[in-house]
């Protein structure tokens, strides 16, 4: 009678970062109208605040999927302190390359967390304003979709 | 096929209703050492206790009753809620006064599967979808059925 269950943990961290939408490769014109104010030359910020969501067996000596002790700490070191009051295009070296959309952040933060030890990496959600929120679970494929 | 048609009968509907309850706990493994107690759980193993407001979101999915339009009467959800935790958690110490937590560490892992297991024989109508368990604005678990594991 007893169903097997799944359990996950969800911890909210915070960082509060600049960025610029701009790719050197589009005219003016071009980042203009894809970005708009957000390709503004001296960028701007925002707070973010990012979900991660680990799962896992519950570890009966402790009760835990992941021991906050280990996830704290190392999802500090691996992003928070690492965005945190940065300018991502030049402080980030991914984002030296790549334009940091909060999909492209979300996407690399996930990257970063995959490693953690102890338990699997579900998702990540970042959320870029009260407004706007992004996950990334690690799913691959899909097409996508250009606008017409 | 559950989810057919947005205006056939079969549509899967998830249904949230949220109560909030306030306790205290602490965490303590006895087969381990004061130190490695103090190492794994920190703060957490001060044998005074602390205690958190916690925040339980519990979904219920189903197809609407074609004669009520709902999944499930919000007012018989609550009154189990009520029930079924309300009544044995709320300012409770979680350590001592919940005979399902005996035994188990209570953290938010632990109490939302207790939780799911009192409240799933209970849902007569629709079935328990999630169990959403927040410690903190910043931490919650999540308790669901195991994908491909046994259904109810």
């Amino acid at each position: 009678m007893s169903q097997d269950l799944k359990v996950s943990l969800t911890r909210r961290y915070r960082f509060a970062a600049s960025h610029r939408l701009h790719r050197p490769n589009f005219s003016e014109d071009e980042n203009q109208r894809i970005y708009g104010k957000c390709s503004n030359p001296y960028g701007h910020g925002h707070n973010y605040s990012l979900e991660v969501t680990v799962s896992g067996a519950v570890d009966p000596a402790t009760g835990m999927v992941a021991n906050l002790g280990d996830l704290d700490p190392f999802v500090e070191h691996e992003v928070v302190e690492a965005f945190d009051h940065k300018y991502l295009n030049e402080e980030v070296s991914e984002f030296r390359q790549e334009v940091p959309t909060a999909e492209n952040i979300c996407r690399e933060i996930y990257r970063r967390l995959k490693r953690f030890p102890p338990a699997h990496l579900e998702r990540v959600r970042l959320q870029e304003t009260s407004n706007n929120s992004f996950e990334f679970d690690g799913e691959i494929g899909g097409q996508h979709q250009r606008r017409p | 096929m559950e989810g057919q048609g947005i205006r056939g009968e079969n549509v899967m509907i998830r249904v949230t209703r949220k109560i909030e309850f306030s306790a205290a706990h602490f965490y303590h493994n006895p087969n381990f050492s004061a130190q490695e107690n103090r190492r794994v759980f920190g703060k957490c193993n001060n044998p005074h206790g602390h205690g958190h407001n916690y925040v339980l979101e519990v979904t219920v999915a189903g197809v609407p009753d074609p004669e009520t339009g709902m999944v499930l009467d919000l007012k018989e959800l609550k009154d189990i809620l009520q029930r079924e935790v309300g009544e044995r958690m709320d300012h409770r110490h979680l350590n001592y006064e919940v005979p399902e937590l005996a035994g188990q560490i209570p953290t938010c892992e632990n109490i939302a599967q207790v939780i799911w297991r009192l409240l799933e024989p209970k849902i007569a109508k629709g079935k328990l979808d999630r169990v959403r368990l927040w410690e903190s604005p910043d931490l919650y678990a999540d308790c669901t059925a195991e994908s491909g594991g046994e259904g109810a």
